[in-house]
């Protein structure tokens, strides 16, 4: 059972064991206004910022270009993507986080719900930012964080197999298996959780969606949708396309093996994220990024992640902090030069326009300018469960899709409370 | 170091005792003093170093009133004075540095789970009072819909500070905490932005940062009326115009919501609650007893799955110490037949599920399982589609197997051992007196082996217990139960189930997996302790 320790735990066994850690208290800052040294003198505040090892060689500049202007240290401390979200959460109360970190959008419910996070004020410059990546940061009405970039998925074609990506779905499967390869379209799944992520954008097709949305574009908790009318046609499709109907959707084709099967030529359609396209062009394969096919008739969006800067509430220096956010990142020249060390779309419009002369980037960012934000409340945790379970028992076939799919809304609505 | 080496003299009346006593202990310090003083120094120094930490680390602590454990640290540096500093105590000269380690790493582990198991640690819960409050007053802080932006400077008068606004029609007007905005006609500008104003000191960048704590947290009234709300800054250069939904009343320990008029008070489990149950978002962490055990029994949609993981746990733990045991004593005892020809060749291949890394095994085999593109059914059963994995029948079945593969080489090692160690005279004997071959394992060799086996099993058995790694790779403990309120599947074990009611998805509750984790370790133990107890039966056959 991993414990997490709070510091002043840590320090006392850090010397009961004779281990020498001298960690200095910091100085508390006094209510009196100290207004001695001149304008030229280094501050004394320093910023700690967690990033990981891609995003802190992006940043190596600006920390340098703040401390030149402003005199405050900024310190990159590198971590890895898949641990910042809970050691912020276990650092955060006992004082010892960072000032800012990384993270995704998503995060943002669970992060307020423990009192972690503080919203940043963009005013004006959120004007500045791509639409969905501010309603991506906006929970409660005000924004808890910098955006910097956006992912999505998109299809990727293989453009020896297919010359194009008809508008709707079924079109693409009459395409795709008339190219005469082994798979007419390919997307990751897992036998036993499906994978709603993937799928969304088909059932936003039909005009449904997880939760109903505020005016502002946040998501409303008490607004369960995903059990209506638009819900049940998407669950019928399911069924209609997995193992008792076309096959098409094969529960046991994982995304290993999705990702297998285009990079081998086998399918001319894979339904991913920017994540998969340099494997496949390593693969030899000529690669081209379209829109997402309707299946319902509807907008095929699917969901937005919004790559953000975060502000700990717990930080002695909220106000350079938020300095260096609104001042310094969000710029064109540190949003492209973090897009060009990630590879996703940038979320500050200058930037993201620049990106665009890039086909690949230019297809995500199409289909991406009509995603939907992933919900970012906390009640979205208990979602996903029941959604991908029964999504996978759709497309295994052999029930009532609509009663499944209703005993799905209802079962989470009841977790919901 | 050594002790004095003065024999004890006979008994003598209780005062010359008393002196042989001071004269003994008077001889050790000198002796000690003497026999190396250049020892006796680098010792007091290493002390004097320890010392000095330990007492800056209880200053610390003290500090961050950390009361009990600045009273551990004051306790065991205590315990390390004394036995370096008084004479003899020559064990504990040598095992107090691994006393230390064993409490820091192992005993303090296992005492602060504990704590958590009494505590609503988790999501939502993971910090103090005051910053659930400061942190529902920073996020309530509303920006008033469609408001302008000021560009700001902080001046400073007389030791308070002021903000120094420009209103969007270009004036400046002049606030403090205590004072509303007021225009501040001879404001002068520069860059379109009010600067300077006679009398008052403008702040620079690195007195700005210098005083964040202050200025962030700063509140200028927009106007005399305080529906107006207030003007606050985030960075130092623009201020906005914010109104608080959220006020909190330090007096009454209350959080009032100015716009329902909704009164919040603390309602004793780390959470603000209005009169009607309506809680607010971010509690903190207390103190809540035994909830987390008593949430673990008779939470229906707890005990269901926790009492059906229970079950499968030792169903899992025993078969799997049965299986392996069985095939690898039959291999033993197959290949350490005389007639057997190249045993070693055997031997080594017997080995090698032995060799792979577990979780390289088990990620492999989960591939193989696969329904539709695994070896399993692809290749060895023609194309079938069975759904080993995604039943939970034959997702138990398929960690046996699987664990059954990664387990039987060891059994095969161990039980080799055993059986050579078998004198030939003992099974000769029982052959001369006309027992069969079946009769010679089931009453000779059988029982001798297990004298040496037993142990080994209980270790396995409890290894198996919390196999997380199988379990983890293999299976995710999917199928997952649909009636559970906890993330949960058919084939988790105990271990794995605390795992994900720790670390994974949105609800963490480290408060009820660190209870799970007692309830395992009692399990464990008491396991461990009668089967221990049964092998002493064992030992009296030899």
């Amino acid at each position: 059972m991993k414990v997490k320790k709070k510091g002043a735990v840590a320090l006392g066994l850090l010397v009961a064991s004779g281990i020498l850690a001298l960690a200095g208290c910091s100085g508390s800052t006094t209510a009196q206004p100290t207004t001695s040294g001149d304008a030229q003198a280094a501050t004394s505040g320093e910023l700690t910022v967690w990033v990981d090892a891609d995003r802190a060689r992006a940043l190596e500049d600006v920390a340098k270009k703040f401390e030149q202007e402003k005199g405050v240290k900024v310190n990159l401390v590198v971590k890895d993507y898949g641990k910042i979200r809970d050691e912020f959460t276990a650092q955060v109360p006992t004082g010892k986080g960072p000032d800012i970190t990384i993270g995704g959008h998503d995060w943002i419910g669970a992060f307020v719900k423990d009192g972690i996070v503080a919203p940043v004020e963009l005013g004006d410059k959120a004007a500045d930012f791509e639409k969905v990546a501010i309603e991506a940061v906006t929970y409660d009405g005000k924004t808890y964080g910098l955006p910097y970039a956006i992912e999505n998925i998109a299809v990727l074609r293989n453009t020896a197999l297919a010359d194009s990506t008809p508008a709707t779905y079924d079109d693409m499967i009459a395409k795709g298996r008339a190219a005469g390869t082994e798979y007419p379209f390919v997307v990751g799944l897992d036998p036993q959780a499906s994978d709603p992520y993937h799928l969304y954008p088909f059932q936003t097709s039909f005009g449904t969606s997880v939760f109903g949305r505020n005016a502002d574009g946040s998501y409303d908790a008490s607004k369960l949708s995903i059990g209506d009318e638009g819900g049940q046609k998407f669950a019928a499709w399911l069924t209609a396309q997995g193992d008792t109907g076309t096959k098409v959707l094969n529960l046991n084709l994982s995304g290993d093996l999705a990702k297998e099967a285009f990079n081998a030529g086998k399918s001319p359609y894979f339904l991913t994220g920017p994540w998969n396209v340099a494997d496949a062009q390593k693969a030899g394969i000529d690669v081209a990024v379209d829109a997402i096919p309707t299946a319902g008739g509807g907008d095929a969006q699917p969901f937005a992640g919004v790559q953000t800067f975060f502000v700990s509430a717990k930080s002695a220096n909220a106000l350079i902090a938020n300095e260096f956010l609104v001042n310094y990142i969000a710029t064109a020249d540190v949003q492209t030069a973090l897009f060009k060390a990630g590879g996703r779309p940038p979320a500050l419009t200058a930037a993201f326009d620049a990106a665009k002369s890039d086909p690949i980037v230019a297809g995500f960012a199409e289909v991406g300018a009509n995603a939907v934000p992933m919900p970012s409340i906390p009640q979205m945790g208990s979602v996903w469960d029941d959604w991908g379970k029964t999504e996978a028992a759709l497309i295994k076939g052999g029930g009532d899709p609509a009663a499944q799919w209703t005993q799905m809304a209802d079962s989470i609505a009841a977790k919901l409370g | 170091m050594t002790g004095p080496t003065i024999a004890a003299p006979p008994t003598r009346a209780p005062e010359d005792r008393a002196a042989a006593r001071r004269r003994r202990r008077a001889e050790a310090w000198a002796e000690a003093a003497g026999a190396g003083w250049k020892v006796w120094l680098v010792k007091i120094v290493c002390l004097g170093i320890i010392d000095a930490m330990a007492v800056y680390a209880i200053l610390v602590l003290l500090t961050k009133d950390s009361v009990v454990i600045a009273a551990v640290v004051a306790l065991g540096i205590l315990a390390i004075n004394v036995v370096y500093l008084k004479p003899g105590l020559l064990p504990a000269k040598y095992l107090t540095p691994g006393l230390v380690f064993l409490f820091v790493f192992q005993i303090f582990v296992v005492l602060y789970c504990i704590y958590i198991a009494f505590t609503n640690y988790g999501s939502g819960h993971v910090s103090t009072k005051d910053d659930a409050v400061n942190a529902l007053l920073i996020q309530n802080q509303q920006r008033v819909e469609d408001s302008a932006a000021y560009p700001m400077s902080v001046l400073e008068k007389d030791g308070a500070l002021f903000f120094l606004v420009t209103t969007p029609d270009g004036t400046a007007e002049i606030g403090s905490a205590d004072q509303p905005l007021e225009a501040a006609s001879d404001a002068e500008f520069t860059g379109g932005r009010a600067a300077t104003l006679p009398g008052y000191t403008t702040l620079n960048f690195a007195q700005l940062v210098a005083n964040q704590a202050t200025i962030s947290s700063m509140a200028v009234p927009f106007s005399t009326d305080p529906n107006d709300g207030t003007l606050q800054t985030r960075d130092g250069s623009t201020a906005y115009q914010y109104v608080s939904t959220l006020v909190w009343d330090a007096a009454a320990g209350t959080m009032t919501n100015t716009q329902t008029g909704v009164v919040y008070t603390d309602n004793g489990n780390g959470s603000f609650a209005s009169a009607d149950g309506q809680t607010l978002a971010t509690g903190w962490q207390v103190w809540v007893g035994v909830d987390n055990f008593v949430r673990a029994f008779s939470t229906e949609s707890i005990r269901g799955p926790f009492l059906a993981v229970l079950v499968w746990t030792f169903v899992f733990a025993i078969l799997s110490v049965a299986t392996t045991f069985a095939l690898g004593l039959f291999l033993a005892i197959v290949f350490n037949d005389p007639r057997m020809k190249s045993k070693k060749y055997y031997r080594v291949i017997m080995i090698l599920p032995y060799a792979f890394p577990a979780f390289l095994s088990a990620l492999v085999w989960q591939g193989m399982f696969n329904q539709d593109f695994g070896f399993i059914n692809q290749s060895i059963l023609g194309g079938a589609s069975i759904p080993w994995l995604q039943d939970p029948l034959l997702a138990k079945v398929s960690i046996l197997v699987v664990n059954l593969w990664l387990g039987f080489p060891y059994m095969f090692l161990v039980t080799t051992g055993a059986i050579q160690a078998i004198p030939d005279d003992i099974q000769e004997a029982g052959r001369v007196d006309g027992a069969g071959v079946w009769q010679i394992f089931r009453h000779i060799k059988f029982p001798l082996l297990l004298v040496s086996v037993a142990p080994l099993l209980i270790s396995s058995f409890a290894f198996n217990f919390n196999n997380f790694n199988l379990i983890y790779m293999l299976t995710g403990g999917g199928p997952r139960f649909a009636d559970a309120s906890i993330n949960v599947g058919a084939s988790d074990i105990l271990i794995s189930m605390v795992y994900k009611v720790a670390f994974v998805g949105a609800e963490r509750d480290y408060g009820l997996a660190s209870a799970f984790s007692i309830i395992i370790f009692v399990l464990v133990a008491v396991i461990s302790y009668l089967s221990f107890r049964q092998t002493k039966v064992l030992e009296e056959l030899n």
